[in-house]
């Protein structure tokens, strides 16, 4: 697929842009050349922090098949978490400065931003995102998955991860998801009853419905700005 | 001592276990489902197992945590920077100034601030200290959760003088709320270095104390050997962390392997302890040596603090990068973990807890079947976790 | 004193009497007075060996813990859950204390007839009197109509059977070298007992029974549900077992109970093996009809009391739990064989040298 080109391209771009400063992350680079070999097409996107951190997104499809050649064939054997992202600006703003602020100081509602993915791009609003480690190497994979918003499922990990069970009960309650294949897809966290998936944006923090939070401040400006009144920003 | 074998009535015994509960698996007779929890003396908070009986033994058992979800993740996506630290201490609120730490080293990465030596020292001993608070308090419930409860009292005691100097410096026995992004908040009270130094002392003498009364002991060891083997594949399919891992033989340990800058594990000279049995005798011993490890790196970490200012220049107002990062540190409980995910606001946009506990329990259903009652206790004692930690 | 002795042994009291008098000391006086001061002694040392204070609200240094504890049980709300066997599950406690206070009535605490009953065959009488406790734990646990309670109750009735046998195994060797089953005839033969020689001091059985005295300690210890055999009570675990559903005065029943019968066990581990109420002060050792003992007899005795029942909660608060399969190893491939070969290498002795 294009995308993935242009995401590596768009990388190295900048790399080559910025020369100097951060040095090229030789073994991470080596990873995921190794993930594009056996995988090929269904890498979709990637990012490297040089010296720190290997992003990799994968088609939904192959979302197994690359934490198997992780576990198997890059001595990742170690199942960190596995979560979703919800990539839909928050409708509610910062929950604080919503009634209260625009009441006492006039604060105009913020307009939420456009909607954007991190790193490794993405498509969509809701991304699978999962991290393995290796033992011996000290480094870890985040992996990442696009779902599309009309059908909200991927395949299970656990024949890999075992652990894989427990993330995703909780990303199924918490989300919306579905792991076709797992074992014993009943709420983690949350009640029986529970309807509505807390962790998505457009699901309010229920606390700050129900009574406004005590612990509001006023915002200071950034040094250099013109001194509203205010108190700093609690410490 | 690393290798011990355990012996060959401990290997029939397990091996015996496994027998019987496939066989009464295979015979379907009514068996009787026991809630153990939530409110129960052995869980260190309100975690509810729904263990199914045949007489004493166990046919399958299910932990049933979220009796205490508090809604973290949710939490973060409205608090600042600031205030998520305040919010982080409660996760394990037994080593509380570890759960801030990779917080604040995942905000660090992002914001691509490095806090200067004086910090990053100060803020590993108080990192090792919450390990000593933590593992401490660990060593003594292991005795009221085997039945000998004289342990409990002495581990607490002995927690005190950790407790005491970690206040000295924080403020807060419980919820230091002391690390800032770029650095820590105070510096060291007048007098504290030596301070230190005795309660370091004290919990050494803590150590052969409770090795004495507890680990050492020949009904202990009976209890404990050869119960709740998890082997090494196992446990990292299920991302067991901490001593769990490290007993089941797997040598990883974040603070020599991770690489996150902000700790000064470097400029110390410790070793990683492991044990190759995978008991639960194994997990208490490594937990024990690992304490003793702690104390040695604390005194050596307390003679080379080095001087200079303590907090970078960051600005009054936080407000982190856009970005993504993902820090992780070997906190008392096993890998805590961060993932940060930024767009530019006082706010993070997600952030994922990766709590070590919530791995560590969920090998209970595997780790569990076919032995008796009591053993259940014991290896949830072993495991060890801390409610808020797998609740979030 | 031989004037209090003489007016004494000339008191022909009327059976009314001495019985009123029997049931004042053994039913009141001496569970009273003895519990109070023992429970807040032993409260005091299990505080300092863990390092903390023990009771000291409650009257002079704490002294008075036990009234408290009395007063605090009494008030509060007697509840019954909702499936128990109401009659079955009011009883138990009674089965269980019913037990214990008969024990008391069997052990001699001075020469004649400072005792309730000299029972002729007191060993046998006492060994079966304490297993009536069993019935009430069972009892206790089905009652409860609760899961919890039925483990608890399911194991001590395992344990407790399986360690009456080691109990009866070593109190054989006593009644062998006493050649009776008359517990005032045990004391008065370790009166006696000059196994090494003329020394001039009469041994305690313990000298020679020593294995036998660490196999009835742990006997004991089991059938008390004291750690390390306290699985019917694991706290950690079943959270009180058997106990879990009594509230109020039922609970204080078992409260008393236990320690009514550490005590009642401590007496007879110091009647069978420590002398009883028997000490070979230089004067009276051999004058055991001297009216000295009626007053000394009880001292020594409940002194005796209060080592052995320390002992007893020492090693209940200093090591874990065994699980069951453990705790019946034990009793069957440890005990039992210790005692039947101590036992037959008594009776070897006794035949050789008498």
């Amino acid at each position: 697929m294009s995308s993935s080109e242009t995401a590596t391209d768009a990388a190295e771009g900048t790399e080559a842009e910025e020369a100097e400063a951060p040095p090229r992350d030789d073994r991470r680079e080596a990873i995921l050349a190794r993930i594009t070999e056996v995988l090929g097409d269904a890498v979709v996107g990637s990012h490297i922090r040089p010296g720190d951190d290997l992003w990799v997104r994968v088609d939904r499809d192959a979302w197994p098949d690359v934490h198997e050649l992780a576990s198997r064939r890059l001595g990742c054997t170690y199942f960190s978490f596995l979560s979703g992202l919800d990539w839909l600006p928050s409708p509610f703003g910062r929950d604080m400065d919503s009634q209260e602020d625009i009441l006492t100081k006039g604060t105009e509602a913020k307009e939420p931003a456009p909607m954007a993915s991190g790193y490794a791009g993405g498509d969509t609003r809701f991304q699978v995102f999962s991290r393995v480690n290796s033992p011996t190497e000290a480094y870890g994979i985040t992996f990442k998955a696009d779902l599309p918003d009309d059908d909200l499922s991927i395949r299970t990990l656990v024949p890999i991860f075992a652990g894989a069970q427990w993330h995703e009960r909780e990303a199924r309650e918490m989300f919306g998801f579905t792991f076709t294949g797992n074992p014993y897809p009943v709420n983690l966290y949350l009640p029986g009853a529970f309807e509505g998936y807390p962790l998505r944006k457009d699901f309010p923090l229920l606390s700050r419905r129900v009574k406004p939070w005590p612990g509001i401040v006023d915002v200071e400006p950034m040094p250099g700005q013109d001194s509203d009144e205010g108190e700093g920003e609690d410490g | 001592m690393t290798a011990v074998v355990p012996d060959a009535e401990q290997r029939a015994y397990v091996a015996a276990q496994a027998a019987d509960a496939r066989v009464n698996v295979e015979f379907e007779s009514e068996g009787m489902t026991l809630n153990i929890g939530p409110q129960h003396p052995a869980t260190h908070g309100t975690l509810r197992i729904v263990a199914k009986l045949d007489g004493e033994q166990v046919v399958s058992c299910e932990p049933v945590p979220g009796y205490m979800h508090r809604g973290y993740e949710k939490l973060t996506e409205v608090r600042t920077y600031p205030q998520i630290n305040t919010l982080v201490n409660r996760l394990d609120w037994v080593g509380s100034f570890a759960n801030e730490v990779p917080f604040i080293l995942a905000a660090e990465k992002l914001m691509d601030v490095e806090a200067p030596p004086r910090a990053q020292h100060i803020r590993t001993i108080l990192f090792e200290m919450s390990r000593l608070a933590n593992i401490v308090l660990f060593l003594g419930d292991l005795g009221a959760q085997m039945g000998g409860v004289t342990a409990v009292f002495y581990g607490f005691r002995d927690r005190e003088f950790v407790l005491n100097q970690i206040e000295a410096v924080t403020g807060g026995r419980f919820h230091p709320n002391f690390d800032r992004i770029g650095g820590i908040k105070d510096d060291l009270p007048k007098g504290w270095i030596a301070e230190t130094k005795v309660a370091m002392q004290k919990v050494r003498e803590f150590c052969d104390e409770v090795e004495d009364l507890l680990i050492g002991n020949e009904i202990f060891k009976m209890r404990a050997r050869g119960v709740g083997v998890i082997p090494a594949d196992v446990a990292l399919s299920y991302g067991l962390s901490g001593a769990n891992l490290r007993a089941s033989g797997v040598d990883y340990d974040i603070r020599r392997d991770g690489g996150a800058p902000g700790l000064a594990y470097d400029k110390v000279d410790w070793k990683v302890i492991t044990h190759v049995d995978g008991d639960c005798f194994a997990r208490c011993w490594v937990r024990l040596q690992e304490v003793r490890e702690s104390v040695k790196i604390c005194e050596q970490l307390l003679d080379t603090i080095p001087a200079g200012p303590i907090m970078a220049k960051v600005p009054r107002i936080i407000k982190v990068p856009e970005g993504e990062a993902y820090a992780e540190t070997e906190n008392p409980l096993g890998i805590m973990g961060y993932y940060v995910a930024s767009k530019g606001d006082l706010t993070p946009f997600r952030v994922k807890i990766r709590t070590p506990s919530f791995n560590n329990i969920s090998v209970v259903p595997w780790v569990a079947k076919g032995v008796y009652v009591p053993d259940v206790i014991t290896i949830l004692a072993s495991l060890y976790f801390i409610l808020g930690d797998i609740d979030k | 004193m031989s004037t209090v002795a003489t007016i004494l042994g000339e008191l022909t009291p009327a059976y009314w009497q001495s019985t009123l008098l029997r049931v004042l000391i053994i039913g009141i006086l001496v569970p009273t007075g003895a519990l109070i001061l023992a429970i807040v002694f032993l409260f005091k040392v299990m505080a300092w060996m863990q390092s903390r204070l023990g009771p000291y609200e409650a009257g002079p240094k704490g002294l008075l813990q036990l009234v408290a504890e009395v007063g605090k049980w009494l008030q509060k709300e007697d509840l019954i859950p909702r499936g128990a066997d109401r009659i079955v599950f009011k009883a138990a406690p009674f089965v269980i204390l019913a037990s214990t206070f008969v024990l008391y009535a069997a052990i001699p605490s001075g020469p004649d007839p400072a005792f309730a009953a000299n029972v002729p065959t007191g060993v046998y009488f006492i060994l079966a009197v304490s297993s009536l406790s069993v019935i009430g734990v069972l009892m206790a646990g089905w009652a409860s109509s609760n899961k919890y309670a039925l483990i608890g109750g399911i194991r001590a009735a395992g344990q407790l059977i399986a360690y009456e046998l080691p109990m009866v195994l070593a109190a054989v060797g006593v009644v062998i070298l006493a050649r009776s089953l008359n517990l005032q005839d045990i004391v008065t033969a370790q009166a006696q007992f000059h196994v090494l020689g003329d020394f001039g001091i009469a041994l305690p059985f313990i000298v020679v029974q020593l294995p036998l005295f660490v196999v009835f300690m742990a006997a004991v210890q089991a059938e008390l549900t004291q750690a390390p055999f306290d699985m019917p009570i694991a706290e950690s675990e079943i959270v009180a077992g058997y106990q879990i559903e009594y509230s109020g005065f039922r609970f204080l029943v078992f409260f008393l109970a236990e320690f009514a019968t550490a005590f009642g066990f401590a007496a007879i581990v110091s009647t069978l093996f420590l002398g009883g109420w028997y000490l070979p002060i230089p004067g009276l050792a051999d004058d055991l009809q001297s009216g000295w003992w009626y007053v000394l007899g009880p001292i020594i005795l409940f002194t005796k009391v209060m080592i052995v029942s320390f002992i007893v909660f020492w090693v209940r608060f200093t090591y874990p739990r065994f699980r069951e399969d453990q705790l019946q190893k034990f009793a069957w491939k440890w005990l039992i064989p210790i005692s039947l070969a101590w036992i037959t290498l008594t009776s070897v002795a006794v035949v050789v040298w008498q």
